[in-house]
């Protein structure tokens, strides 16, 4: 379970974020500038709050008033970023098997496999890249957070630089993820329809605060009030 | 083929041996200077950058002269690496390696730290997010992205070193098989009556190991650049 409490100030944008959530898929929604990506950071500890906590079953991974901020490369959360950073001068497999070098973790071929299957990767495993197209790119940053074998998984925007057509083909696998990966996830986005498809919790975000938590009928309900 | 005399030998492996070891030597330091003026702001920062780059300007007896009065037996800093560590420096050829490096040092940093500066820091905290601490983040991200400009910096600094002459000069003077690199002999050949030959062979060879230097450091630079795009 992931529960935060945070507060930071950034320029003239100030966010104040509290809510929990107990697993599954929980969306985190809002426009633009709403202050999502930054709360995405401050849970993989990119970006440290300036008050707060936060925890993740149980373990602080953040606590201003104790003093706790556990670094990155500690906390063993997995992250897919919007623009897939793969590294470039690794192969897609040297890729994919990096978080589980940078842990110490043993090889466990069964499990690579399973993933690698999962999202469909394995014709492009000695691929660099540069040689990948968008959606691909996106399912091989996957496979590369959840081989670290994460305790959280952070998505943001996966989807947001890829054609509508790439969108339709990599959802399918996203839902399989959900339903099959059995490991938490953060989803960010501003597109409803995607996150309808996807979440079991929406935390609704709005001008650095939560307007809202509630199920995936609170999409609707914030697409109205943000047209209005 | 250039029929090469002994003596002549000697000079161009000195000045081989000379040249890799101050390029070998500056590296570590070289990645620690790029890193430090690409990544971080401190105070000094610019006198450090200008420090740097003096030699590139300086006349290079000028350089000579300090690193005489610094490193020299009697100077401050020579008195103490030799008292404690047994490292002496003048009239050696390790002192001949100290001023190529010193002279060759801009040249090395310079690409280096371009090159570092040109890593998108978004891969580094992918690499941080998946379990990479700073030092691995370094070693297994940064390094080889910056590859390219390590291989351009190293060439640089070893045809640099491999051509000076003031700034050795003045510092460890010409001594035939301890600090007469190929542009010392040459010089002397020039100075010396019918040593036209000699200085014609040496030059030949300079013109040879320069050329093999910027083919080799061309194709690696293709070598590691490939690495991003190919398959």
């Amino acid at each position: 379970m992931l529960s935060l409490d945070v507060e930071k100030r950034l320029g003239d944008f100030f966010i104040s974020v509290r809510f929990e959530s107990a697993g599954g898929v929980t969306a985190l929604f809002g426009a633009s500038g709403a202050g999502k990506t930054t709360l995405v950071n401050m849970i993989a500890g990119l970006i440290t709050p300036d008050r707060g906590r936060i925890t993740l079953d149980g373990a602080a991974l953040f606590e201003s008033s104790r003093g706790i901020n556990v670094p990155v490369h500690r906390r063993g959360i997995g992250y897919v970023f919007q623009e897939g950073r793969l590294f470039p001068h690794l192969t897609v497999a040297a890729n994919l098997d990096y978080g589980r070098r940078m842990r110490a973790l043993p090889r466990d071929p069964v499990e690579t496999g399973r993933i690698v299957h999962l999202l469909d990767i394995g014709h492009l495993v000695d691929r660099r890249p540069g040689k990948l197209s968008g959606g691909e790119r996106q399912r091989v940053a996957v496979g590369r957070a959840l081989l670290m074998r994460p305790r959280l998984l952070l998505l943001d925007e996966p989807l947001a630089s890829l054609d509508e057509t790439r969108k339709r083909e990599i959802l399918p696998y996203f839902e399989k993820l959900r339903d099959e990966a059995r490991v938490p996830m953060v989803y960010v986005s501003h597109n409803a329809g995607e996150l309808a498809r996807l979440a079991t919790s929406v935390v609704w975000l709005d001008g650095g605060r939560v307007a809202g938590v509630g199920g995936v009928e609170l999409l609707a309900a914030a697409r109205e009030k943000e047209i209005v | 083929m250039i029929e090469l005399s002994p003596d002549e030998w000697v000079a161009v492996r000195l000045s081989l041996r000379i040249a890799l070891v101050a390029t070998v030597v500056a590296l570590p330091f070289g990645l620690a200077v790029a890193w430090l003026l690409a990544r971080k702001r401190f105070h000094g920062k610019a006198l450090l950058d200008a420090l740097i780059h003096l030699p590139l300007v300086l006349p290079p007896v000028v350089t000579g002269y300090l690193l005489l009065i610094s490193f020299g037996r009697r100077g401050p800093i020579g008195a103490f690496l030799a008292d404690y560590f047994g490292l002496v420096f003048s009239f050696r050829w390790t002192g001949a390696a100290l001023a190529c490096g010193v002279m060759g040092f801009p040249l090395l940093v310079r690409p280096l730290r371009l090159a570092i500066e040109a890593i998108d820091r978004k891969l580094e905290d992918a690499a941080a997010t998946l379990g990479a601490d700073r030092l691995w983040v370094f070693l297994s991200v940064t390094l080889p992205l910056a590859l390219p400009g390590l291989i351009a910096g190293m060439v640089l600094c070893f045809a640099k070193a491999l051509g000076e002459f003031g700034a050795t000069i003045t510092f460890v003077s010409n001594i035939p098989g301890e600090t007469q690199t190929i542009s010392a002999a040459i010089y002397t050949f020039t100075q010396t009556p019918g040593g036209d030959a000699a200085a014609g062979r040496l030059v030949l060879v300079a013109i040879l190991i320069s050329l093999a230097a910027l083919i080799a450091a061309e194709w690696l630079a293709r070598r590691a650049g490939m690495r991003f795009h190919g398959e």
